[in-house]
């Protein structure tokens, strides 16, 4: 087990250096000079000049990567800023935004918050809404409600983001004014109270939920109905246990093991930010955070917010195959 | 979006279609084709008529665009301010709100959707000018995924060995990663890029090019993995090795044995990837990288209704509903395409 998690997290690492390099030489290479993107319009060679220094685009790509990565991995972070104008990049070091000069990091560790709130809510949402549907449906194979939870299903994989989060912002905060219109700022639990907060992730929620919960609730069905056929289902059944038993300890037990492997993916791809819900209900996460610095062409940013994003990948995949291995015994660990 | 990761099991599970569809046919009917009982129960199939009905009015109206355009005499790109008895569309005083209509939408005989607020362009005429653009890239994008996929995915299966270890990693890296925000991040880039190398401009035509592409390169990977599985268990048939032994290279086997049996699977995989793919590049000119004024576009015109959303939601209404019922109808399909292919369903 101990040699595997090594062996994972070597790998791991070795994923997000291909990551990083890929997406840096993809980024700063572009032939249009990132020095005219930072001083603007009226901008004389000698300003170009003094750019190009400050930031080191003078040197090679190759040189350039080196010191960027160098910020991620050493611990003392690195220096950024040319002769006489130096300044302390703490670790980790995503270096400045080109835009307004804050410090990467600085601006995901502000955005994730939100970000986790939004995921991890509408994660127990989906996990819960679709287990269940997938369960009764499968239980209920061929019934009305089955054809009523496969139909909500294919619904919901066919409601786009963006129609489906407006149609609640509509209905909800326009229309019926059960909620107020989300303000840009920042709903954090402590600050505002939970009555507040709830009334601010709760549309958020379900628009992200529900492609996530269509497909729970097919996927749950699927396995479900797989697995009630299996041998040692009738095996349980003659041995007398009763059907409670049969069903949920030992049906839904393994009809759900695929289903945690997608979740933790899932979850931990919503992470690195839900640009579109975000986007939707003002929310200053992760997603938001992206969008904008690739609307501002600010490279920094993006490269920032994509390597975080890939952390958390990577981490998730980790996470779940170790998990995959406890629940299940069929698979070793080599 | 990962739609299709939690996809039932394919069609044929791995086995040839021939064979399955042999052993569950024949006892009924002999000598038909997979092909042939399966348009015979997609022609049973209320549902799949329908929305196959419905995705050729809606390929006909991107088809027919200049045209239909021509009915109410709007140009998508006009900016109307007057309506023909010289009344103005637009309340330049509160902001370029539509007078009148339904809900504020300023609809009326002559924009039969209204107006957009602001501008006064015909949104009847931006509607049906944003299907050609969401169904293009969509169909641009599906198409480069499906041969990226299937080449991919029968290299590795069929190959074996490192070239299959190192394909079957590079598709679980692009299956697990959250394509949405790389492609959001990577098309403004390539974009630009483009636009140097080939030395044109970054209008719209090299937008939707570049969109194709980024969705096609995104797309590929969860096709890929199911053509390698199918592969890996054609390649062990009987009539593979017959073909080998009889001294047929590997182009004669990919081309002529496993191709043909792998068309059903492609088939359906197609028909769900077109779907994903509208919402994806809906999404992305929503965001504001994709599609880019004044070319009307699904996911642009839904951006700009937020606007106005307290005003005159009807402006949302359309490109909204529009998009919901092209994506539910190519959805549909391809589940009744799949379960008609599917020969392990019951009825013949």
């Amino acid at each position: 087990m101990g040699r595997y998690l090594i062996r994972r997290l070597l790998q791991a690492a070795l994923v997000l250096a291909v990551i990083s390099a890929i997406t840096f030489f993809l980024f700063w290479a572009t032939p249009a000079n990132p020095a005219l993107l930072i001083c603007g319009k009226n901008c004389d060679t000698e300003t170009v000049a003094q750019v190009n220094a400050t930031y080191g685009f003078d040197d090679p790509l190759i040189v350039q990567y080196g010191n960027y990565m160098e910020g991620l991995v050493s611990p003392a972070g690195r220096t950024i800023g040319s002769e006489g104008n130096e300044r302390e990049c703490a670790w980790p070091c995503f270096g400045e935004s080109y835009q307004n000069g804050i410090p990467v990091w600085d601006s995901i560790s502000d955005a994730f918050p939100s970000t986790l709130w939004l995921a991890v809510g509408a994660a127990v949402l989906w996990l819960v809404s679709g287990v269940m549907l997938g369960l009764i449906a499968a239980l209920r194979k061929g019934k009305f409600i089955d054809k009523f939870s496969v139909g909500l299903s294919l619904f919901g994989v066919s409601f786009p983001t963006i129609v489906f989060g407006y149609l609640l912002l509509f209905l909800f905060i326009v229309k019926l004014q059960w909620i107020p219109f989300p303000d840009t700022a920042n709903a954090a639990l402590f600050t505002v109270g939970p009555v507040k907060w709830l009334q601010f992730y709760i549309l958020p929620w379900i628009t992200l939920a529900l492609v996530f919960a269509a497909l729970y609730t097919r996927l749950t069905r699927a396995n479900m109905i797989d697995t009630m056929n299996e041998d040692y289902i009738r095996t349980a059944r003659a041995k007398g246990l009763d059907e409670r038993t049969v069903v949920f300890k030992h049906g839904l037990r393994s009809a759900l093991t695929p289903i945690i492997t997608i979740f933790g993916l899932d979850v931990g791809g919503l992470l690195g930010g839900a640009v579109i819900t975000e986007q939707i209900y003002s929310i200053t996460g992760l997603g938001k955070f992206s969008i904008d610095s690739v609307l501002a062409n600010d490279l920094p940013a993006i490269m920032g917010v994509v390597l975080f994003a890939a952390i958390f990948v990577v981490v998730a995949n980790i996470i779940v195959d170790v998990l995959y291995a406890v629940i299940d015994p069929r698979v070793r660990l080599s | 979006m990962t739609l299709g990761v939690s996809e039932a099991p394919s069609p044929n599970d791995g086995l040839p279609a021939e064979h399955l569809a042999e052993t569950a046919e024949a006892k009924q009917i002999e000598g038909r084709s997979l092909g042939k009982i399966a348009f015979a129960r997609l022609r049973r199939d209320k549902i799949a008529i329908i929305s196959a009905v419905v995705i050729l009015l809606i390929i006909a109206v991107a088809l027919l665009a200049p045209l239909i355009v021509k009915l109410n005499g709007f140009p998508p790109d006009q900016f109307n301010k007057l309506d023909a008895d010289g009344n103005p569309l637009l309340n330049t005083r509160d902001g370029g709100i539509p007078i009148g209509g339904l809900f504020g939408s300023g609809s009326s005989a002559e924009h039969w959707l209204g107006v957009e607020p602001q501008n006064g362009r015909d949104v009847f005429s931006r509607l049906v000018y944003g299907t050609r653009v969401s169904l293009l890239v969509a169909l641009g994008g599906t198409i480069i995924a499906v041969v990226l996929g299937t080449v991919i995915g029968m290299v590795a299966g069929y190959f074996g060995g490192w070239v299959d270890t190192l394909l079957s990693r590079l598709m679980d890296i692009m299956l697990s990663f959250p394509s949405l925000l790389f492609v959001m991040a990577l098309t403004p880039v390539i974009a630009s890029r483009g636009q140097d190398l080939l030395g044109i401009p970054d209008d719209n035509k090299l937008r939707m090019g570049v969109l194709m592409f980024v969705l096609g390169f995104f797309g590929w990977a969860y096709l890929a993995r199911i053509v390698r599985g199918q592969t890996l268990s054609l390649r062990e048939r009987e009539f593979v090795e017959a073909a080998r032994s009889l001294g047929a290279g590997p182009g004669y086997v990919i081309f002529k044995q496993l191709l043909p049996n792998l068309l059903p699977t492609l088939l359906v995989y197609t028909t769900l990837l077109i779907p994903g793919n509208i919402t994806a590049e809906a999404a992305l000119s929503f965001l504001g990288v994709g599609i880019k004024e004044p070319t009307a576009s699904w996911g642009r015109m839904i951006s700009d209704a937020s606007d106005w959303i307290e005003s005159n939601p009807l402006y949302l209404f359309f490109p909204g509903m529009a998009l919901f019922i092209t994506v539910l109808a190519f959805n549909l399909l391809g589940d009744s395409v799949r379960d008609a292919l599917d020969p392990r369903a019951g009825r013949g």
